[in-house]
C-alpha cells in the first residue's frame, strides 16, 4: 500500500512516453514501408510530448487557468508549470507540419515508382 | 544480420538510458523559476486567466510567429509536392489512364458511389456546428482550454468531414489563399502595433485589458488568436484538399 502512496502519478505518463519513443524508433529502423516509417515517427513524436508534459507536472497540480476553482492568491502552489505545456503546444503543431510534408513525399514517391517499399529507392545508395 | 544486431543494440542502449531516467525520476513539488514568474505576474501583466495562452501568445509570442511560419512553409511544401505538373508526357499518361479507366468503369462505379441521404443530411446539419465550435474554441482561448491552433484544427476537421462525406465538393483555393495571407499579414501588423503603442513586439497591452475573465479582455489576445485560428484552419484545410485523389491543379 505504501508503494502506491509513494508512486508519483506522472511517472505513468513519463514511462509510457519513453516506451512510445522506443517503439517509434524501432518502427523507423526496422520497417521497410514508408507509411509505416512515418507512423513510427508520429509515435516517437507523441512519446516526446508525453515526456515533456510529465516533466512539467507538479504534485497535486491542476491546469494553469485562473478562475473560481484556482484563485489568483494561491495559484503559485496549485497549478502545473505552464512553460512545458506551451512548448508541447508548439511541438504538436510542428510535428503535424513535418508529418504532412513526409506524407506528401510518400505520395510523390508512389506516383513515380508505384511502390512504397524503401528498398526500391536505391539510386542514392553508395 | 549485422544490421539487425546493430538496431537491437541501439534500442537496448536507449532503453537503458530511459530506464535510468524513469527510475531516478521524482515529481516536482514546486514550479520552476520561470514558471513561477509567469504564474505570479501573468494574470496582472497580461490579463489572461489561461496562463498557457499568456505564455504562447505574449511572453513567447515570437516563437508562435515562427511556429505559424513553419506551418505555412509545410503547407506550401505539400502544395508544391502534390501539384500535378501537366507536361506532354503526363498528358499522354493521363489519356492512357483514362482509356484504362474505361475498361474498369464498373469497378470505379462501385468505389465512387454517391453519399447516401443520411450522410448528406448529417453533413448539412453538423458542418456549421463543427465550424462554430472551432470559432468558439479560438475566441475563448484566453479563458478556457483551447486557442488558435486547437480551434483551427477543429475547423480543418470540419473540412475533412466535408471531404469524406461529399468527395465531389469544391473548395476554392483562391478564397483559402486570400484568407490565409490576410490573417497572417494582420498577425504581423498586430505585432508591430505592439512595438509602436506598447512595450514590444506582439505586446497585447496596446488594447484595453478589460475586466479579468471577460470574453473581450486580455488586450489583443482574442484578436491574435482569432487570426491564428483562421490562418491555421484554412492552411490545414488546404493541406487536406491537396491530399485528395483528384487534384485539380494550382488555384
Amino acid at each position: 500500500m505504501n508503494f502506491i502512496a509513494d508512486f508519483p502519478i506522472s511517472l505513468i505518463v513519463l514511462s509510457s512516453g519513453l516506451g512510445l519513443i522506443i517503439i517509434g524508433l524501432w518502427g523507423m529502423l526496422t520497417q521497410r514501408n514508408i507509411i509505416r516509417i512515418i507512423i513510427g515517427f508520429s509515435l516517437m513524436d507523441t512519446g516526446i510530448h508525453m515526456v515533456m508534459v510529465a516533466i512539467g507536472y507538479i504534485t497535486g497540480g491542476t491546469a494553469p487557468i485562473i478562475n473560481d476553482a484556482v484563485l489568483f492568491s494561491d495559484a503559485v502552489n496549485r497549478v502545473v508549470d505552464p512553460v512545458p505545456s506551451a512548448l508541447v503546444l508548439t511541438a504538436i503543431v510542428i510535428g503535424l507540419g513535418v508529418t504532412a510534408v513526409m506524407l506528401s513525399f510518400a505520395v510523390r514517391i508512389y506516383r513515380t515508382r508505384k511502390t512504397l517499399m524503401i528498398d526500391e529507392c536505391t539510386e542514392s545508395k553508395g | 544480420m549485422i544490421k539487425r544486431m546493430f538496431i537491437f543494440l541501439i534500442l537496448a542502449l536507449m532503453t537503458m538510458i530511459f530506464f535510468n531516467l524513469a527510475s531516478n525520476y521524482s515529481e516536482n513539488t514546486s514550479l520552476s523559476k520561470l514558471g513561477h514568474y509567469y504564474v505570479k505576474n501573468g494574470p496582472s501583466e497580461i490579463g489572461a486567466p489561461n496562463l498557457v495562452t499568456a505564455v504562447v501568445v505574449t511572453y513567447r509570442g515570437l516563437d508562435t510567429l515562427g511556429e505559424v511560419t513553419v506551418l505555412f512553409i509545410s503547407a506550401a511544401g505539400v502544395g508544391l509536392l502534390l501539384r500535378r505538373t501537366r507536361r506532354k508526357q503526363d498528358i499522354k499518361d493521363l489519356v492512357n489512364e483514362d482509356l484504362e479507366k474505361g475498361d474498369r468503369a464498373e469497378e470505379t462505379a462501385i468505389n465512387h458511389r454517391p453519399a447516401s441521404e443520411i450522410v448528406e443530411t448529417a453533413t448539412e446539419l453538423l458542418l456549421p456546428m463543427v465550424i462554430l465550435f472551432g470559432i468558439y474554441v479560438f475566441m475563448n482561448g484566453h479563458l478556457s482550454p483551447g486557442g488558435g491552433f486547437q480551434g483551427g484544427a477543429i475547423i480543418a476537421s470540419g473540412t475533412m468531414f466535408l471531404l469524406l462525406a461529399l468527395p465531389e465538393s469544391h473548395i476554392s483555393r483562391l478564397m483559402i489563399a486570400i484568407t490565409e495571407s490576410l490573417s497572417g499579414f494582420s498577425y504581423v501588423v498586430v505585432g508591430v502595433l505592439g512595438v509602436l503603442l506598447a512595450g514590444g513586439f506582439l505586446d497585447n497591452r496596446f488594447m484595453d485589458l478589460g475586466d479579468f475573465g471577460d470574453l473581450f479582455s486580455a488586450g489583443a489576445i482574442p484578436l491574435i488568436y482569432a487570426l491564428i485560428g483562421l490562418k491555421v484552419g484554412f492552411e490545414l484545410s488546404a493541406v487536406l484538399d491537396r491530399f485528395r485523389k483528384e487534384d485539380t491543379g494550382p488555384l
